[in-house]
């Protein structure tokens, strides 16, 4: 397919630019004038809708399928999330509004969105306050790690690590070093839990924080968690949860109750906002109330009248970490979710995405080597280990010819050929039933003509793309 | 309403499957103290508690009542690096499309081609609107950016000391501030003079050890300037340049790349997103090909399919968070995919003569606009530098909040006190218009503050 | 692991690197172990000719597709010769570890850091540890 650079002709434009009223000239100097246009595509507006409808149509979401994508949360995105967050009162907002001097009383309904999707996620989670600001997951962490340095840095203690397990999502590491600490892995025992021995071992007075996920990557919730909080704890350390998983056991059990000083939250998976194709997403992070005086600037205080207002003097905050309020049309949309759902809702969305999870995995457990655990909360890890050298990827590229998209692969690191497979709860159970069906007529196929698979997937747009040439060629740009 | 499509026959028989014997049995594993789905009237166990859950139209009242609580009829010429841009439906149609919107990173190439190619055609027009070699499929936003193309360049030059021009905007200055504190950086800031950038002090900062200097065009007040000579300066002192930029500007002004920088960065806003109190925004990054290895966020390659077709994938991904951990280039794990996308789609409507209409007519909205408000009695600019769509105005009052309140009561926010950053310029405004803006509403305002003053 | 390539005539690092001990110069690599764990090697990052590296600190990264892999010093010493071939094939590490995949060449090596290193008897015990 060409390129939208490789379509239309030389003065060709799709542009409806709004009539200029005022004399059209500028009085900018030649000097700072580019010295030839842009080269940006020459096409008609008709020529960009079929453009990008065609790639659309060479492209799969949670609306074309099922998309079981472990620790990424794929279930469906309600329309009416969408509708409500293209509201022209949310959508044509300035962000610096309200920093007017009477500008507050212009935005009120955002703000109280923000207020009281605060306030539903304190009430979810058992945090004291949250912050909405951290624009995904991945910030949130780093936020996390920079509210847990100036915890330590206020109360004089010089720590310098942070402990994660080794069944960790990249960022957990990724975050604490770019927040200027050392990370001390640690490894997982025979259970797929981080071992209690090792921690033992790693846990000194160093220790600013442990971040865990819970249930873990491999969709197990350690039963020890509240004894690793408590250690930490005692050793002076913080706790941070990596709310990547959170679907599983929302309204079931909370972080604060766990014992988690810090928390991240991905709206995107667990509140039904849109992945965007990678993003928008938004990772707001909450706190225990030994925390609240150091989140970023501003928070959203509702004052005795009712009324909603920005605050900028938290008194040892650590300062701006995004422009304004956070990913705002996410939030609308997770608010939405959360008032659609209300409690009982939340608690069905826990029980059938772990349900969902367990049917997969004995469904399956007989055609694949399960390496942890007898059951799992939201997501099951499976190896594709076999005698001959039929991979992950292999299982992956076949399941793309049967219409699904394939789970997670190759993550966590622990497991040798891992399929982390996460269904979440919206998904029927004839839709699982269909995906179990493919995985098992893979594994039979893996067996009897494995070079059938090597050649997979032959149904989509493209065969296997050579990912080397990718990475040597670096072809980037069209130029 | 959960979404949840399973039926008690159902339930009954999957438990079957799974051998257990019921749904609470797969929550065992929790120990009960911890536990809040149970009402427990002695309060031992923590109990969470939220309203129940709303019909689809109950949610979309309540939405809409919150919605129509915001002012949506304001005449805006608030700007500071976020426009009111015009969005033609066309972007909202395409990006909408589901098939876009519920997908997530392109993990598996083969079924996200179109996502694919859409990002490495966002790429290559970054590169081309920038004037640089290389982008990445994008990062949160303009502020982060800026922060990430800090850091790069400290991986690059492995040195740790970084210069920054006072006139880039302080709301990102501020950000920066944040990320550095528990960091080895060592950051200066060189104070404006006036509202462009103090060359003196500029070339006085530059030594051995920087590995950064960053600026902003146009800058926060509005101020267009060609910044080739400090780039120069940077580079005989071994430093990366860093500019961060506003890209519909790009349709008109000499273009970074023709400047040398290093590093590009800005906020995507302009292009296609609306403005949504704040975000989603979109943070672009292009940079010279050399340096493309310690570049953050994901990026998109061209290469061929086993039958020998164009086919794209995610490339250079040995630098990222999933595989490098603690040593990645950097925590970002997503991008912001959608608004991406909006931006290419929204470069593609306009293309290369829409662009520099939009610019053009955004540059010549704001001559109309400053010739306006400067022939007012008592108002002047804050100094003659060439400006593009945005502008400062002194007032003749202690403190612009007193105008400012007023006209904003009649529908007009008239532009950004700049007390708020800059204690010295509290009588100061900032005035933005964009293409949207007519003759009459400029007369508006002008009639308006005219009469306030 | 039976097949993986362990020559005689140099030595080891548990860190999978091999040095060539040539008068006054090391020649540096990767091993036949190395480079099958990481794939098919994408790009090699070198240090500057005339740089001191310092033994244990990183010095070189060999990336694959799947894997990035700061490569440390195993001894001390002054770069006097990167292998340029690597900048256009990266994949000679794979090929050919040992010989037209070398990294870099080192001069002014103190005889104590030599005394570290593995004999190939050592380094095919460590392998079989590894391994099993």
């Amino acid at each position: 397919m060409k390129l939208i650079f490789e379509k239309g002709a030389p003065g060709r434009t799709g542009a409806s630019v709004p009539e200029c009223d005022v004399p059209v000239e500028h009085d900018l100097p030649n000097s700072l004038i580019r010295s030839e246009d842009a080269a940006l595509p020459e096409v008609s507006e008709l020529e960009v809708v079929r453009h990008f409808t065609e790639l659309s149509r060479r492209n799969f979401g949670v609306d074309c399928g099922f998309y079981p994508l472990g620790s990424c949360t794929m279930k469906y995105n309600p329309k009416m999330a969408e509708a409500v967050g293209d509201y022209d009162g949310f959508r044509e907002l300035h962000p610096l509004l309200p920093q007017l001097p009477g500008g507050e009383t212009l935005t009120q309904g955002a703000l109280r969105v923000i207020h009281e999707l605060e306030r539903h996620l304190c009430e979810i989670t058992g945090m004291a306050r949250f912050t909405m600001q951290p624009l995904a997951g991945s910030h949130g962490e780093l936020t996390g790690i920079m509210l847990i340095a100036a915890f330590h840095r206020a109360h004089g203690d010089k720590k310098t690590t942070i402990i994660v397990p080794d069944s960790a999502h990249g960022t957990n590491p990724a975050s604490a070093a770019i927040g200027g600490f050392k990370v001390v892995p640690v490894p997982s025992d025979e259970n797929g839990f981080m071992g209690l021995d090792a921690f033992r071992d790693a846990l000194d007075d160093r220790v600013a924080a442990v971040m865990l996920t819970c249930p873990n990557t491999l969709g197990l919730f350690n039963p020890h968690v509240k004894e690793i909080a408590d250690l930490t704890h005692e050793a002076g350390g913080l706790m941070y949860y990596d709310g990547a998983n959170l679907n599983a056991i929302l309204g079931k059990s909370r972080p604060g109750d766990l014992g988690f000083d810090v928390v991240h939250l991905n709206l995107h998976k667990t509140f039904g906002t849109p992945h965007g194709g990678g993003g928008p997403g938004a990772g707001p992070v909450g706190v225990a109330e030994h925390l609240v005086e150091y989140l970023p600037i501003s928070t959203v205080e509702k004052e005795p009248d009712n009324t909603y207002r920005l605050r900028y003097d938290n008194k040892r905050t650590i300062g701006y970490i995004a422009p304004f309020y956070g990913n705002f049309a996410v939030l609308v949309r997770a608010y939405a979710y959360i008032l659609a759902l209300g409690r009982e809702g939340l608690i069905e969305v826990a029980e059938h995405a772990v349900l969902n999870a367990n049917y997969v995995l004995a469904r399956l457990r007989d055609y694949y080597e399960v390496p942890f655990g007898e059951q799992c909360m939201h997501e099951c890890v499976l190896s594709a280990v076999r005698k001959n050298d039929v991979s992950a990827l292999d299982i992956a590229k076949g399941l793309i010819d049967r219409g699904f998209h394939p789970p997670t692969v190759y993550f966590p690191l622990i497991v040798k050929e891992a399929m982390m497979i996460e269904p979440t709860e919206t998904e029927s159970k004839e839709t699982l039933d269909a995906f179990c069906d493919a995985m098992i007529e893979l594994a039979r196929l893996a067996e009897s003509d494995p070079e059938a698979l090597r050649r997979a997937p032959v149904n989509a747009p493209v065969t296997r793309i050579d990912e080397y040439g990718a990475a040597r060629e670096l072809d980037l740009a069209l130029l | 309403m959960s979404y949840v499509p399973h039926t008690d026959a159902e339930r009954r028989e999957m438990l079957e499957t799974i051998g257990a014997s019921s749904i609470a049995d797969l929550f065992s594993v929790i120990p009960s103290a911890l536990r809040t789905d149970v009402d427990d009237p002695d309060g031992s166990t923590p109990f969470f508690d939220l309203p129940p859950g709303r019909s689809e139209m109950a949610v979309r009242n309540r939405l809409r009542e919150f919605a129509d609580a915001n002012a949506t009829d304001v005449v805006t010429f608030l700007g500071g690096g976020f426009y009111d841009h015009f969005i033609p439906s066309a972007v909202d149609a395409l990006a909408g499309r589901s098939e876009f919107y519920t997908a997530y990173t392109p993990y598996q190439a083969e079924m996200s081609q179109g996502f694919l190619q859409a990002m490495y055609e966002y790429q290559s027009a970054v590169c081309r609107l920038t004037g640089l070699e290389v982008a990445n499929a994008s990062l949160y936003d303009g502020g982060t950016g800026l922060y990430e193309a800090m850091m790069m360049a400290a991986r690059v030059t492995r040195r740790s000391k970084v210069v920054i021009d006072g006139c880039v905007s302080p709301i990102y200055r501020k950000m920066i501030e944040s990320y550095v504190r528990e960091l080895d950086i060592e950051l200066e800031t060189i104070e404006p003079a006036i509202n462009r950038t103090d060359r003196v002090r500029l070339l006085d900062a530059l030594d051995d050890q920087t590995a950064a200097v960053i600026f902003q065009n146009p800058n926060f007040f509005g101020v267009v300037d060609d910044f080739s000579d400090l780039v120069e300066a940077a580079h005989n002192s071994g430093a990366l340049a860093v500019a961060s930029v506003y890209p519909i500007s790009l349709g008109l002004l000499k273009s970074p790349g023709e400047m040398g920088f290093d590093i590009v960065t800005g906020e995507g806003q302009s292009l296609g997103l609306p403005l949504s109190f704040g975000g989603p925004y979109l943070g672009f990054m292009a940079a010279k090909k050399k340096h493309v290895r310690k570049m953050p966020g994901r990026i998109i390659g061209a290469a061929r399919d086993t039958e020998g077709r164009r086919g794209f994938v995610m490339t250079l991904q040995a630098r990222e968070q999933h595989i490098r951990r603690e040593k990645a280039t950097s925590n970002i794990c997503s991008n912001e995919a959608l608004c991406a996308l909006r931006a290419v789609i929204y470069l593609s409507l306009l293309g290369k003569h829409g662009l520099k209409q939009v610019a053009t007519t955004c540059a010549a909205t704001a001559r109309y606009a400053r010739r306006r408000l400067t022939g007012i009695p008592g108002v002047e600019l804050l100094s003659d530098a060439p400006t593009f769509n945005e502008f400062a105005v002194r007032l003749p009052v202690d403190d612009t909040a007193e105008v400012v309140a007023p006209l904003l009561k009649h529908g007009i926010a008239a532009g950004f006190p700049l007390g708020a950053y800059f204690p010295s310029l509290r009588d100061c405004l900032l005035v933005a218009v964009t293409e949207k803006r007519t003759r009459a509403e400029i007369d508006k305002l002008a009639d308006e503050l005219e009469a306030a003053l | 692991m039976t097949d993986v390539d362990v020559p005689d005539e140099i030595l080891y690092t548990a860190e999978h690197e091999w040095i060539r001990v040539n008068g006054n110069t090391a020649t540096l690599g990767i091993t036949d172990y190395a480079q099958d764990a990481l794939g098919e090697v994408t790009f090699v990052e070198l240090p500057a000719v005339d740089a001191d590296v310092v033994q244990g600190e990183e010095f070189a990264v060999v990336e694959s597709l799947k894997a990035a892999s700061d490569i440390y010093a195993p001894v001390s010493g002054t770069v006097i010769e990167v292998n340029a071939l690597l900048e256009e094939e990266p994949n000679r590490v794979n090929e050919s570890p040992y010989h037209d995949g070398w990294l870099c060449k080192l001069a002014d090596v103190p005889d104590a850091d030599l005394a570290e290193l593995l004999s190939p008897d050592q380094y095919r015990a460590l392998l079989k540890t590894e391994s099993s």
